[in-house]
């Protein structure tokens, strides 16, 4: 029942789509670690950080999609998701560093020992843990999606509404988090990490099995993604994006529909959260910025909204794009930023996927017209 | 409201003294109204006479300021929302074709299909095969078997009003709520619609709204018509055409 469950939303375009990131997440460990440095096939240790990187953006921007393509909520907020995981790794990873903290103290991470703090506040414990510590990545931000998600939709709150409420959801943790007395690092966040499961951060190897960890996390969302959206309730909750009142009119309890496809997309934000820290290296309040969310959905305008390949895609653009331009000249990148906002709204409605089935239709037509 | 006022009624759709209004502005106005079961009732009036606010009140869109209205003499619709309403069995068709534009004819009416409405167990629901059956018996009625995979989207006006039927047809309400059918269509479409219609009636109740008269006429049922909110007339088309006050409102002389 699983598996066919699992298999109903799965494609050809999908399959080898999954695929490739699997090969991706496989091939760029492996030419780390078995090529010598010197070798033209070694893949240095910097670009495995970077791809892993992106594939947590990925998750997070299939995240963004799964609500708003699939079921019209512009959430302006996932950004705030994704820091929740990552804070939640983060808290883990404060915790393995243990006595080789700056201070030595055995128990409290350093920010407490300079803030003055006698214990560890209560909702630190169990942090130690990793899997405990995997579990709260998953259920703050579910929690959290839940509470906002259950008033918002029973209220009807749609559309710009909807998104501003995400939108001063996220600006509000922001102002949170940045505070010392949260408990939580402050401004500066959390970094300096030693260790994740015993082995250290630093280390080539670690950061290729993080990843391939990230490369098959976003596997298995998209999969799931698509078995979800490929069910019968995958056709209510697009019908639900298109005509909302119809549905109601139809005997649909629409507010259900929301709230699952919301709360599972916040646990998706979580886990590339989860993902991106150990990989950068750092988490502090400013991952909850209002820009970060807005960037999310804008991976997934370019990619192609209402597709599962497209924000995957569009996650990957963008981000090399900042990559690259951020380097290169690094007061172009917030122009060339808002330039594709303009450019993907007035001639790319569906994205680069979109395009690609532009130009399908447009050679088949041609061919359809040339004489035989 | 009481149980006995309830039960006293043997009609399907019971309004009684309905009024709403919006800004003061009363869209109805003290409004009663009997459907029996079985029945196909047509509802003419001018613009602004209220129909559509009827039906809003009647789907649990629009909550009504005071009033009765029962549906199949025990539930209280002023109390429920539009997705229980539904349950019930009362479908709605609404008067520019709302069809889902995404999805193909056959998923359109899957959609609709009396039945599964719970997100958590549509998430892992197969069509069975009683359901493929009932699709094919609905796409047959509707002749649309060769436009099956066809989306929403590339349909004809008519073409959607049809499949809107069929939508209907695999709710299979107790009470059938049209607005304006005809709107929109050719001649020989509204005499298919009419016969459709007819069809329909044989095994469900009807209240059709409508403004074409010609139609009305070729539904040949007891018409009412309001007016500012409220009930004015009601009867054969003939005996409401020869009514001096509605020849006065509504044909605009």
């Amino acid at each position: 029942m699983i598996t066919r469950f699992l298999l109903q939303g799965m494609n050809r375009s999908l399959r080898l789509f999954v695929l490739l990131v699997l090969a991706v997440g496989v091939a760029l460990p492996l030419l780390n670690q078995l090529m010598p440095p010197g070798s033209p096939f070694h893949v240095p240790a910097w670009l495995l950080q970077l791809i892993g990187k992106y594939l947590s953006f990925a998750l997070l921007a299939l995240a963004v999609d799964l609500v708003w393509g699939f079921c019209g909520i512009l959430s302006l907020g996932h950004g705030a998701f994704f820091a929740l995981g990552g804070y939640c790794m983060g808290m883990y990873l404060m915790r393995q560093i243990g006595s080789r903290g700056v201070y030595g103290n055995p128990l409290l991470p350093d920010f407490m020992v300079f803030l003055n703090y006698k214990q560890l506040p209560w909702f630190w414990y169990g942090f130690d843990n990793f899997g405990f510590a995997m579990l709260m990545a998953v259920l703050v931000p579910s929690i959290l999606a839940f509470a906002l998600g259950w008033f918002a939709f029973r209220s009807r709150v749609t559309g710009v509404y909807l998104s501003i409420i995400t939108q001063a959801m996220t600006f509000a943790l922001m102002l949170a988090f940045f505070r010392n007395d949260m408990g939580l690092g402050g401004n500066n966040g959390m970094t300096d990490f030693k260790e994740i499961l015993g082995f250290s951060v630093q280390a080539d190897s670690t950061r290729a099995v993080l990843c391939f960890a990230s490369a098959l996390t976003l596997a298995l969302g998209l999969i799931v993604s698509a078995a979800i959206v490929g069910s019968r309730f995958g056709k209510a909750l697009t019908a639900v994006r298109d005509a909302e009142s119809r549905m109601r009119f139809l005997g649909y309890r629409v507010e259900g529909y929301k709230l699952f496809v919301f709360v599972f997309s916040a646990a998706m934000a979580g886990i590339a959260g989860a993902l991106y820290v150990p990989q950068v290296g750092i988490i502090n309040p400013s991952e909850f910025s209002p820009a970060n969310s807005i960037e999310a959905v804008l991976w997934v305008a370019v990619g192609g909204r209402g597709t599962l390949i497209g924000p995957v895609i569009g996650a990957f653009i963008v981000n090399f794009g900042k990559t690259w331009l951020t380097g290169a000249l690094p007061e172009v990148w917030l122009f060339a930023l808002g330039a594709l906002f303009i450019v993907v709204t007035l001639l790319l409605p569906k994205g680069v996927v979109g395009l690609w089935g532009q130009i399908k239709a447009r050679s088949q037509a041609k061919k359809a017209r040339a004489p035989t | 409201m009481t149980d006995t006022s309830m039960r006293s009624t043997s009609a399907l759709l019971y309004l009684s003294g309905v009024t709403v209004s919006f800004d003061g502005f009363k869209a109805l106005n003290n409004l009663s109204l009997l459907v029996e079961p079985g029945e196909m009732r047509a509802i003419i009036g001018p613009n602004g006479a209220g129909k559509t606010t009827m039906m809003d009140v009647v789907t649990g869109k629009t909550r009504p300021d005071s009033g009765e209205v029962v549906f199949d003499g025990r539930a209280d619709l002023t109390k429920l929302d539009e997705a229980d309403i539904a349950t019930l069995g009362i479908g709605r068709k609404f008067q520019k074709p709302t069809v889902f534009e995404n999805h193909t004819v056959r998923d359109n009416l899957l959609l609709a299909l009396s039945g599964l409405r719970n997100w958590y167990r549509l998430l892992l629901a197969m069509p069975t095969r009683a359901e493929n059956d009932r699709l094919a018996e609905i796409l047959s009625i509707i002749r649309m078997e060769e436009q099956q995979h066809m989306l929403g989207a590339r349909l004809s006006h008519g073409q959607k009003q049809w499949l809107e039927i069929g939508m209907l047809l695999a709710q299979d309400p107790k009470l059938l709520l049209v607005d304006e059918p005809v709107a929109g269509m050719t001649d020989v479409e509204t005499e298919t619609t009419a016969q459709v219609l007819r069809e329909i009636n044989k095994t469900h109740s009807v209240v059709v709204v409508e403004h074409d008269m010609s139609f009305v006429r070729a539904l040949d049922v007891k018409v009412t018509v309001l007016h500012e909110g409220s009930m004015l007339a009601e009867g054969t088309l003939d005996q409401v055409s020869a009514d001096q006050r509605v020849v006065e409102v509504y044909l605009g002389r």
